[in-house]
């Protein structure tokens, strides 16, 4: 008996515990992304101003090694057109050679060069951060827990530190962080970009593009994916409505 | 059978003479006798072959372009996704094939030991699907690491590190497993090397497990054995071959929802982080259809210990025949075992649950009881119930129950007439 309430105190204060904690970490903010959902798409004007909050704002920092300037003309994505696409690639430098002399040269890029990369390799990318290492953000909408939802508040999460807590030197207090603390300074700031569109730069704005950029940067084939799925699974539907009729049919006569 | 069968084009006549091939086909998929009274728990078989031979076909092109080398493995994967012509298609349906290969081949397993499948004269067929099972598990973890993702990378190295576990020869069986002095390159080629082999090891197998189960037939939901030449069975062909196709294609429909509308919802996050040796993620969970043994595996406060207990976990499957007592095939007619079978499942789900979870606190404690119960099962109350438990009296024959039920019909319906 002793041991079973001993039991069960546990039981009530692991829940206590749990809830007490659960207040600690905040919930992602959940948007109503236009790329969610069976048939959600991307928005093409959300993409390209993305894009711009991307080169001028992240790229200093983060690389996107997997990423190709084509990639930017390719249906299902922010769908520049070619000569858009080749101009944006153009402001880049990439070491290329050897050339005939033996010479490693930097030339313009070009539609078929990846993303240029702001450092060098990982540890110039660390000394400039304090320690820190920008991750590549490729694939970074799917290797977060809470995918859009996360990043998007995440770089909307900045706030004054409450008085007693101790925040160390080159890490910032993140109310979406783990541990509310994160390496990365606040970088969306109200008109930290002026949109070649037009459209007002709030901090919301931004957040909203440059997330939306980098899902479609994770998942390029999502429009792709969904269409043929929805074809899919309705000629599936079909099929089995059809061959549900037929087994009744053959298994007419058959006790069973 | 069909021994009587002869091909109706002189080339058949000509070729099955040679070959019987065609003869083997009649014999085993046209009019294969099968009891009429199958359930839709029946249609898994097929369900298993498609998934294998998915797996198969999706896995050899996708080998096309994968490179397995812990420098290139992630970004190869990542080329496939974004460059290959549908690469995300066949990635996706690799990726949750192998999940809905352990969906279909756990429900079948919980078919066989509901309706006592396993006993005689089946218990080959049960212990070759028990060897099939154990290489689905290595080839599904080989497999996981060959994205090289944060859970691949540190997948191999927890369950690579258990070998270490062996007294004596430990750390050198591991260095040996490695390749190397830690986990790299050496490791992730040679996963990849068994990775593509095994699926054709338990194609072998798979051909094993059918011409076993050809020589007695079909278990049955009543769990009696047919009467031969009777009404009690119905040709394969077309009477199972359309409700398996018609069964396989609902399955495939779920498959298609996972595949199309969220293809990642089963996998972890943390394995869209390339490898990095030197940072450990927070929690390293496996795949889901791991999760039962892994909470097994860490519920043994000794490293040894949890080894040998989750091999058990496995290993004890293959002895059941032997430690079910009781004469009576199918759950329908064992009361009183038939609520342990459910408590068995409701078990094995808590352990799967808890295997997610961080093995601390009440979690352990909770694991460390579903662990003793699950050996408990198998070990204790199955063969003392075959001992004790007064099962329900069993029908004459397949059609019996049939024909009652008809019977019953008929007469409600002349009541009506009345
Ligand atoms: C001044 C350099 C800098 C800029 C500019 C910058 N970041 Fe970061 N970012 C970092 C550093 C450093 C980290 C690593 C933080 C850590 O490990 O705590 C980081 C981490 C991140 C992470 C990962 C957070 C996590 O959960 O691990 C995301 C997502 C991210 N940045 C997105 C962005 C986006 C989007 C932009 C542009 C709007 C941007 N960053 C601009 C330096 C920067
Ligand atoms: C029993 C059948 C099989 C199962 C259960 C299985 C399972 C898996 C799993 C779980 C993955 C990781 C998927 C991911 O997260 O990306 C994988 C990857 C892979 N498999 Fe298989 N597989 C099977 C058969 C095969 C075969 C026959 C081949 C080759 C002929 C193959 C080739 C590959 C390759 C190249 C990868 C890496 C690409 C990737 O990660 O998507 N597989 N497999």
């Amino acid at each position: 008996m002793n041991k079973f309430s001993n039991i069960l105190s546990f039981l009530v204060l692991q829940l206590f515990l749990t809830t007490a904690f659960a207040s600690e970490i905040h919930e992602p903010m959940r948007p109503d992304w236009s790329f969610q959902g069976p048939l959600g798409k991307f928005k093409r004007a959300d993409l390209q101003r993305g894009y711009q909050v991307y080169t001028e704002v992240c790229a200093s920092c983060h690389s996107m090694d997997l990423l190709s300037y084509r990639n930017l003309t390719e249906a299902g994505g922010p769908e520049f057109s070619k000569d858009q696409a080749k101009a944006m690639a153009a402001m880049f430098e990439v070491e290329d050679g050897p050339n005939a002399d033996a010479e490693m040269f930097m030339r313009r890029a070009i539609l078929s060069d990846r993303f240029v990369s702001p450092w060098k390799n990982e540890q110039e990318g660390r000394i400039s951060n304090g320690g820190a290492y920008p991750p590549d953000l490729s694939v970074i909408v799917k290797a977060r827990a809470g995918g859009a939802d996360y990043i998007y508040s995440l770089l909307l999460g900045y706030q004054e530190s409450p008085k007693d807590l101790i925040i160390e030197d080159g890490v910032y207090y993140n109310i979406y962080a783990k541990n509310q603390r994160i390496a990365m300074p606040q970088v969306i700031y109200e008109d930290g970009v002026e949109y070649t569109d037009g459209t007002a730069a709030t901090e919301v704005q931004m957040a909203n593009d440059v997330t939306t950029f980098l899902a479609w940067a994770a998942e390029p084939k999502l429009e792709e994916r969904k269409r043929i799925g929805f074809k899919v699974i309705l000629y599936l539907i079909i099929l089995s409505f059809l061959l549900y009729f037929t087994n009744k049919k053959i298994w007419k006569d058959t006790s069973h | 059978m069909s021994e009587d069968y002869t091909p109706k084009s002189a080339f058949g006549k000509w070729f099955d003479k040679r070959l019987p091939l065609l003869t083997l086909f009649a014999g085993h998929v046209l009019a294969y006798p099968t009891p009429k009274n199958l359930n839709y728990w029946w249609t898994f078989g097929g369900i298993l072959t498609f998934c294998l031979i998915t797996q198969i076909i999706t896995g050899l092109v996708l080998a096309m372009h994968y490179v397995a080398d812990a420098n290139l493995a992630f970004a190869s994967v990542e080329h496939i996704m974004r460059d290959v012509n549908y690469g995300w298609l066949l990635r996706y349906l690799h990726a949750n094939g192998a999940s809905m290969f352990f969906i279909a081949v756990y429900l079948h397993m919980a078919r066989s030991l509901f309706y006592g499948s396993y006993k005689e004269p089946r218990e080959l067929i049960w212990i070759i699907g028990v060897f099939i099972f154990l290489l689905m598990i290595a080839t599904a973890f080989m497999g996981y690491v060959l994205p090289w993702g944060q859970m691949s990378f540190w997948g191999a190295t927890v369950i690579t590190n258990l070998f270490s576990a062996i007294p004596f020869f430990g750390e050198a069986i591991t260095n040996w497993l490695w390749g190397d002095y830690s986990v790299g390159s050496a490791l992730l080629t040679r996963f990849f090397t068994l990775h593509y082999l095994m699926p054709f090891l338990i194609f072998g197998l798979v051909i094993l497990h059918i011409w076993a189960l050809h020589v007695p037939g079909n278990n049955n939901p009543e769990g009696i054995d047919v009467i031969k030449g009777s009404q009690d069975t119905v040709p394969f062909h077309p009477h199972y071959v359309i409700k398996d196709v018609f069964a396989l294609v609902v399955f495939i429909i779920i498959f298609a929802g996972f595949v199309f509308f969220s293809p990642n919802i089963l996998g972890h996050s943390d394995n869209y982080i390339q490898a990095n040796p030197l940072q450990t993620p927070e929690h390293i969970v496996p795949e889901w259809y791991f999760l039962p043994f892994y909470a097994i595996l860490r519920a043994i406060p000794d490293k040894l210990g949890g080894v040998i207990m989750m091999v058990s976990a496995i290993a004890i499957l293959a002895f059941i025949p032997w430690l079910d007592t009781s004469k009576v095939r199918s759950s329908k007619y064992r009361p009183l075992y038939r609520q342990f079978y459910w408590l068995l499942i409701a078990d094995f789900i808590l352990l799967g649950y808890l295997g997610s979870q961080a093995a601390t606190g009440i979690y352990l404690i909770i694991g460390r009881l579903a662990t003793a119960y699950y050996f408990l099962h198998f070990i204790l109350i199955m063969p003392l119930i075959g001992f004790i438990e007064k099962p329900k009296p069993l029908p004459k024959s397949i059609s019996e129950p049939v024909l009652s039920k008809e019977e019953q019909k008929a007469k409600v319906e002349k009541a009506a007439r009345a």
